[in-house]
């Protein structure tokens, strides 16, 4: 009886391994005939910020099947801060991020590779107020005095006469407003924090921004599900997330008065409205809180992270991948672009496309400006 | 087994080099394999140590232990503080809770069941043991934080803002994902833990014992009460420290429902936070090297306070059990 | 409560109190069990939907593709714990056996008093530093996240069991065995190589198998060690030397996801987990009852 069963093991192991053996043989036979492609399949490696992970995984699907699963790109999310991270350790071929490269780091990889990191938009992020009043549904109005007064505790009640004043046709009922905040760290929060510091200087000095913050107060939930989860479940609670997230989960969720005052509801529209503004050369720029007059003004860029000499990352090992790499570059800002709505996620402005082909055009390995020609042959240049 | 001795010795042209050096090589291995063992925990510490030298650096040891903020945004300031108290808070309750019906399985196993009850309960409590953590924490996730928020966290929030508005702080926010459901949930996963070790314990127990109390006139419950639980109370202190310990580093499931508040204060039924569950959470993402740094600071915490409750247990089971310290 | 006590209580009391207790050891042990027949239950209740064809043979692309319906699936996943799973196991024989065989044939060695108290503190160390440490051993020096630093983490893991194991195992075989095999004249490592282990292999692959039902389940040494891949590489040996996707840390990134469509895709990972431990743990279980049914 043992025996037998040690035996049972034995043949389940051995089948196992000539089950695996013979599928490695299979695949090997199958494709030698293929030799040739074979040879020049390429896995692209990249992560970063979790907001544009579902646009990125979607257009690498969609490359992938446009190459004939010739290209792979392996996108995980794990954060603006991990992209960033992993991009200065060169574990990655590119990177992802919501908050751009600081002049410090910008500085440690100019050092690293002799040649800049490019923080090129690929797309938008925008961030909205989502709310739970019982009777107030849609088009709540606030402006950012409100909403910084709300997140620092000055204002306590949705009854709050602040509150009533933008809003004379709602029936605000005397509701305590329960804070909701990312836990971990985000983007969206990022983008949320520094929309806060440049409107109010009390929130610039007391809390700052960044992708997590000390909060002065509220409940933190988990993710974009997680803040969510809260804010439906929370009757009086106001949180943030993701145009996108919002609309899939039908929550309500607030217009606000941007910089020239006037009523914002979000909208894709309204955020690449916010980006049309006259751009630094490499983007390295928050538009939070915008000028744009038709703007929604808590929007910002998430940005692919690469450097200019590619051969110095240690992540590329061929000129073939840094080529397919900046191929696929030139496709997800082009073509690419066109998954962007029905992911729920809005276009980039043609001022942003064009930056980005004024840093493709430095990008070179071993000094052959592979950028530029990748450029001419697909004649956007 | 015979045919292989003879096999062996028929074969044998045995001499010197073989003997001695083969022995010399064999014991050799044997040692580096585990030296590698000793190395390998040592270079944990090393690591730990090391990496985290930045931050002890800047805040000092006792500073970092001490401080309260977790602020990787703007003043770039890091404390160990929540994070030790989340951990011990957490594993301290859960071992209450889990530590007497571990205690009662363990009997019910051991003493009372019928031999065919008894075997089928021994595979399921260890099949608890076996689920992966992951899946314990989707279901929390998805069907046992929802439904401790609604059964009992919003009933209570609700009617304390009715009554005593003022405890609110102390209850927390109701939003299911907490320091109770994850204490709740880690009381689950060790009480296999507990269960396996006192029962190893009970079974060690002398026949003799018992029937001595038999004797006596006693009644089952009054033989266990009496002579077995003191016996193997050892055994059991041991067990329940070494579950602590599991408690302590038990990481997905306490990270997908604990919350993950970063800082003072907290309460009741709201966020809090633990040591592994923030390691998992930032790791990947940190930027900046101090934050990175006061990461691996807070794993070498981990790393001291595992190696003191694993000592601990070691000396319990060698001072004050019959069981020779048996591991599972 | 001392004996002088007790006789002061009626017979019939005692009796209630008796009875009592034993109402009270059934009812704690049914409430403890009841949690894991209920997770089991919702684990495949939600998750069978999920588990089909499309399961088994697609990669798991991006979230649009089961949100739009279009075929998904864990096949990356499932080969990638194969082959991290194997290459753990493959690293921690050695070095867990090797320190068993130290611990129970070698009993006066000076490394052993330290060995067996650090083995077991290494046991009972959060897997999360494990992971810490093959991040730092592997990750860092090799530039690059890969199957094989997931396999030295979960090796990590699995090394104090596999010696733990291997020392009781052969523990269990009485000296006599090995007085035989030394009689006769064969050198000591060959009566351990030839009588020793044949006579433990069933305890033996016991112990590997609860090791291995350990290491399989463990997410958090994964996280910064094998990273996670939507595809599976070019090549297989891209499984060893690249990111990798291995099924504990597939099922935490679907779980916290916000797609209700992969939260489905996470339990039915759950399900293939769960079989594939309790496969393990009934095998296990079936050589330890029949070893004990022997003696």
């Amino acid at each position: 009886m043992k025996k037998s069963v040690l035996k049972s093991i034995q043949i389940t192991v051995i089948m196992a391994i000539i089950v695996f053996v013979a599928g490695c043989n299979g695949t090997q036979e199958s494709e030698s005939g293929e030799r040739t492609e074979r040879q020049q399949r390429v896995d692209l490696m990249g992560a970063g910020a979790s907001f544009p992970a579902p646009l990125m995984t979607a257009m690498a699907d969609e490359y992938r099947t446009l190459t004939n699963n010739r290209v792979t790109i392996n996108y995980q999310s794990i954060g603006s801060g991990g992209g960033i991270r992993q991009f200065g350790e060169q574990t990655i071929m590119f990177g992802m991020t919501e908050a751009f490269l600081s002049d410090e780091i910008m500085k440690d990889v100019e050092a690293n590779t002799k040649g800049k990191a490019f923080n090129m938009p690929i797309t938008l992020a925008d961030v909205v107020a989502t709310y739970n009043i019982p009777g107030v549904d849609k088009g709540l109005v606030l402006d950012s005095s409100v909403l910084v007064d709300i997140y620092l505790g000055k204002i306590t009640n949705w009854n709050n006469s602040r509150i009533a004043n933008l809003n004379p046709n709602k029936n605000l009922p005397s509701l305590p407003i329960t804070v909701v905040h990312r836990s971990d760290g985000s983007g969206s929060t990022n983008i949320w924090t520094s929309y806060f510091t440049r409107v109010s200087d009390e929130w610039k000095n007391k809390v700052g921004m960044g992708t997590s913050v000390n909060w002065p107060l509220g409940v933190g939930g988990n993710g974009n599900e997680g803040v969510a989860g809260i804010v439906i479940n929370t009757p009086g609670a106001i949180g943030y997330n993701s145009l996108a997230y919002a609309l899939i989960n039908d929550m309500s969720f607030a217009s606000i008065i941007n910089s020239s005052g006037n009523i914002i509801t979000p909208s894709f529209d309204a955020t690449t409205e916010a980006a049309n503004i006259d751009l630094p050369e490499d983007t390295r720029i928050l538009f939070t809180n915008t000028p744009a007059p038709n703007g929604y003004p808590i929007a910002g860029f998430a940005w692919m992270l690469i450097h200019e000499n590619l051969h110095m990352n240690n992540a590329i090992s061929t000129k073939n991948e840094a080529i397919e790499l900046v191929e696929f570059i030139i496709w997800s800002i082009t073509d690419g672009q066109n998954l962007s709505e029905g992911l729920g996620y809005a276009r980039l402005p043609e001022a942003a496309i064009d930056r980005s082909i004024d840093m493709i055009k430095q990008i070179n390995w071993k000094g052959e400006m592979i950028g530029r020609d990748l450029l001419r042959k697909n004649n956007l240049l | 087994m015979a045919n292989n001795l003879g096999n062996i010795i028929n074969k044998k042209p045995i001499h010197i080099i073989y003997r001695w050096l083969g022995d010399k090589i064999f014991l050799s291995l044997s040692f580096i394999l585990g030296l590698t063992i000793v190395l390998l925990a040592i270079a944990m510490g090393f690591v730990l140590y090391s990496e985290s030298g930045e931050t002890f650096k800047t805040f000092g040891v006792w500073g970092f232990i001490k401080g309260t903020d977790w602020d990787a945004g703007l003043h770039m300031s890091f404390g160990a503080l929540p994070f030790i108290f989340g951990t011990l808070v957490t594993s301290i309750f859960s071992l209450l809770i889990a530590f007497l019906p571990s205690i009662a399985i363990a009997i019910f196993i051991a003493e009372y069941a019928p031999k065919w009850l008894s075997n089928i309960t021994d595979n399921l409590i260890n099949l608890i043991a076996a689920i992966p953590s992951v899946v314990v924490g989707i279901w929390g996730i998805f069907v046992f934080a929802p439904w401790m928020r609604d059964t009992f966290y919003m009933p209570i929030f609700l009617w304390t803002a009715e009554n005593y508005p003022t405890l609110l702080p102390i209850i927390g926010s109701p939003i299911g994902y907490g320091m109770t459901t994850a204490t709740i949930i880690l009381a689950l996963m060790i009480i296999p833990y507990i269960t396996v070790l006192t029962k190893d314990a009970i079974k060690k127990v002398p026949q003799e014992q018992r029937e001595a109390a038999y004797a006596l006139g006693a009644t089952k419950w009054e033989v266990i009460r009496m002579a077995i639980l003191p016996y193997a109370r050892g055994g059991i202190m041991a067990g329940a420290m070494l579950s602590f310990g599991r408690a302590i580093g038990e990481t997905m499931a306490v990270a997908m429902l604990i919350g993950n508040k970063n800082s003072f204060p907290f309460s009741i039924v709201g966020p809090a936070s633990t040591i592994p569950s923030v390691i998992i959470n930032e790791f990947r993402e940190a930027v900046s090297n101090i934050h990175v740094s006061s990461l691996m600071a807070l794993g070498l915490i981990l790393f001291v306070i595992s190696l003191i409750v694993n000592l601990i247990a070691a000396y319990i089971t060698r001072k004050l059990s019959i069981t020779g310290g048996k591991v599972i | 409560m001392n004996i002088a006590n007790v006789k002061q209580k009626s017979l019939k009391q005692r009796k209630i109190k008796d009875n009592f207790m034993v109402g009270l050891l059934y009812l704690s042990t049914l409430i403890v069990i009841t949690p894991l027949i209920i997770i089991i239950s919702y684990v495949i209740y939600n998750g069978i939907n999920a588990l089909n064809w499309d399961f088994f043979v697609h990669e798991l692309g991006s979230p649009t593709r089961a949100m739009q319906g279009r075929p998904t699936g864990l096949v990356h996943t499932i080969l990638g714990t194969a082959v991290v799973d194997t290459l753990a196991l493959l690293i921690a024989l050695p070095v867990g056996v090797g320190s068993g065989i130290l611990l129970s044939e070698y009993p006066d060695n000076k490394l052993n008093p330290a060995l067996r108290i650090i083995n077991d503190t290494l046991n009972g160390m959060p897997a999360i530093l494990k992971g810490l440490l093959a991040f730092a051993l592997i990750v860092k020096p090799m530039g690059t996240f890969s199957g094989l630093a997931g396999g030295v983490a979960l090796a990590f893991v699995m090394i104090p069991i596999i010696a733990r194991a291997t020392e009781s195992a052969l523990m269990n075989i009485p000296w006599s065995i090995r007085e035989a095999g030394l009689a006769i004249g064969l050198p000591r490592w060959r009566v351990i190589m030839s009588t020793v282990i044949p006579a433990a292999k069933t305890g033996l692959v016991t112990g590997f198998l609860i090791a291995f039902a350990r290491a399989v389940g463990e997410a958090a040494p994964l996280m910064f060690t094998s990273f996670g891949n939507n595809y599976l590489p070019k090549h297989w040996t891209g499984m060893i030397f690249g990111p990798v996707d291995t099924l504990p840390q597939r099922l935490y990134s679907l779980a916290i996801s916000p797609y209700k469509e992969w939260h489905a895709m996470g339990w039915a990972a759950g399900i293939i987990l769960l079989v594939f431990v309790i496969t393990l743990f009934i095998f296990a279980r079936v050589l330890t009852a029949e070893k004990k049914y022997e003696s």
